[in-house]
């Protein structure tokens, strides 16, 4: 495989043990993201505390390797952050995936999150990464979907 | 001697002359040469249809239909040609039967706003399969929200074939329309269409055929068929994008309303009253996509020096193979098992979603199209999110399938860490 693959070993190994792949009983904030074009689904669930701290953030749903890795580290990236952190996080990761952030050159919080920095290599595959996180969003925006198309 | 002039009989088509043919078949991706196994997506272009649309451009370029002068005389005379051509290719009995669309999607939509407009009324009913592209759905879903009448669905087994048993009960008095794929684009089945034409026709019931899988694939004859109208499109049958074919019987051209409203669909208008066009025109409003039906001509002549038989069998051949190298590889499950199959092959991988069979396919330079199929329905029926679908030309070599086994083999490699 060539240094700009797409399937690194841990992206592959967490597709198949996700992380927080469970939902959460009486969530504060609950968001089903679709890709209708490909079919991905992500649930994704929240509680947040009264200091704005994301106690708890899990996800169900079916979706391509990059879909479900995506999804189960950006639960164990958020939890225990503020919420600003959080959608911070989220914007730097928008920006690694679509090759807008260079890991190497500027300064970012995404750790282990830079496993998907391949996925800026492949256009068609930035939706998959990403639809947890949009979904995340609107969850904390109190919308009950999200749509990357 | 060109490719073409290699070619003989069903038994000895040269793909690998072909090949030469093509110039997009010559790239190679990402470090390998390009295995093509998306046809049934879209069709890869032989020179002489680029040739022909560059040249009509650089040369002969004008307006049909319109203008007195000499370049107009020309271009009306090329762009009639490649009507005619479409209409030898499917044996239509007159070449005004034929009908330039922009492909098979607008071709299904003009019937159902031309004919539907007009025969079809609040209570009547629509026939369908199970097994359609949302071509085939969403315009007739349209009409009967707009009328008031209702959807019927022919259902399909497990092995991807129509129950016409089903099929006979569902069509009554109230059916004022059959329109089926004549393949299904999801799982390669080919309808049993002489049938479905046959027992609607006892109940003097008109059917389209959608056969955007099948004219580049097979001789049509709509003359045999029997079938009122028929559809496919120029660009999944070496031709250019934009441009697609409308059958229709006369009696019925004749008596629908025109679809769309504007230049050269008229006979004469005042602002009291407008009379239209005689068929085919009433149903080509404004200039038309002049150099694709161009090409699309060129196209087809292309296919039929080869020889639509002759490409049925080769393609035939490349199914049983393929079938056999996919099947032999374990955790690779093919979805659709019809006994009548064109070369289209849906396949899952235990453990593996469909988009990352795409996209480590694709690193091996194997194109083929992971998605829904725009056949929601039908992976819906097949308890599946999506599929992998290899789908295949008479440009394919059995070495291509070999790549494809290979290729597969690989992913499910890199997927068992």
């Amino acid at each position: 495989m060539s240094n700009k693959s797409l399937y690194g070993e841990q992206i592959i190994y967490l597709s198949k043990h996700p992380k927080n792949f469970r939902p959460i009983e009486n969530a504060r904030y609950i968001c089903e993201g679709a890709n209708p074009l490909c079919g991905d689904r992500v649930t994704v669930y929240v509680n947040v505390g009264d200091d704005e701290t994301l106690e708890d953030v899990a996800f169900q749903g079916s979706g391509c390797a990059i879909c479900m890795a995506s999804a189960s580290m950006m639960t164990t990236s958020v939890k225990g952050k503020k919420r600003a952190e959080a959608e911070q996080l989220f914007d730097e990761f928008h920006r690694l995936v679509k090759g807008e952030l260079d890991p190497a050159r500027e300064e970012n919080r995404l750790g282990k999150l830079t496993m998907f920095e391949n996925v800026s290599h492949y256009p068609v595959r930035v939706k998959c990464a990403s639809l947890p996180w949009h979904a995340l969003h609107n969850a904390l925006e109190n919308k009950g979907v999200a749509s990357t198309e | 001697m060109t490719a073409q002039a290699a070619l003989a009989t069903p038994s000895t088509l040269d793909a690998a002359a072909l090949r030469a043919d093509f110039p997009t078949l010559r790239r190679v991706i990402n470090g390998r040469p390009l295995v093509y196994l998306d046809s049934a997506a879209t069709s890869q272009k032989p020179q002489v249809v680029i040739d022909r649309m560059n040249q009509f451009y650089a040369e002969e370029y004008s307006t049909v239909r319109r203008s007195i002068h000499l370049l107009s005389a020309k271009a009306t005379q090329a762009y009639e040609d490649a009507r005619r051509t479409a209409a030898q290719l499917l044996n239509a009995p007159e070449t005004r039967q034929i009908i330039f669309t922009k492909g098979t999607t607008e071709a299904i939509n003009l019937v159902a706003h031309s004919y539907g407009r007009k025969f079809v009324g609040e209570g009547d009913e629509i026939i369908i399969s199970a097994t359609e592209h949302h071509a085939n759905i969403v315009p007739w879903q349209m009409l009967c929200e707009e009328k008031g009448a209702h959807l019927r669905v022919i259902p399909v087994d497990d092995r991807g074939e129509l129950i016409l048993e089903a099929y006979e009960k569902l069509l009554t008095n109230r059916t004022k329309l059959v329109a089926v794929g004549h393949v299904s684009n999801a799982l390669g089945t080919i309808h049993p269409v002489e049938d479905i034409i046959r027992l609607a026709r006892a109940q003097g019931v008109p059917v389209l055929v959608d056969g955007a899988q099948a004219a580049p694939h097979m001789p049509v004859d709509v003359q045999a068929l029997d079938c009122d109208f028929y559809a496919f499109s120029g660009h999944k049958a070496c031709g250019p994008t934009g441009i697609g074919i409308l059958y229709g019987k006369a009696e019925w051209l004749e008596r629908m309303t025109p679809f769309l409203g504007g230049g050269d669909m008229i006979e004469t208008v005042t602002f009291e009253k407008t009379t239209y066009a005689p068929i085919p025109h009433k149903f080509e409003a404004g200039t038309p996509a002049i150099a694709e039906a161009i090409g699309l001509g060129t196209a087809l002549e292309y296919l039929r020096n080869i020889g639509l038989a002759a490409i049925a069998a080769y393609e035939r051949e490349l199914l049983d193979q393929a079938t056999a190298r996919l099947e032999a590889i374990p955790g690779v499950k093919i979805v659709g098992a019809a006994r009548r199959k064109a070369a289209i092959i849906s396949f899952t991988v235990d453990g593996i979603h469909p988009h990352d069979i795409g996209t480590l396919l694709d690193q091996e330079g194997v194109a083929i199209r992971a998605g829904h199929h725009c056949a929601q329905p039908v992976m819906a029926r097949y308890g599946v999110p999506a599929t992998a679908r290899a789908s295949f030309a008479f440009y394919n070599l059995p070495s291509e399938i070999e790549a494809l086994g290979a290729a597969v083999e690989k992913a499910i490699a890199v997927f068992a860490v």
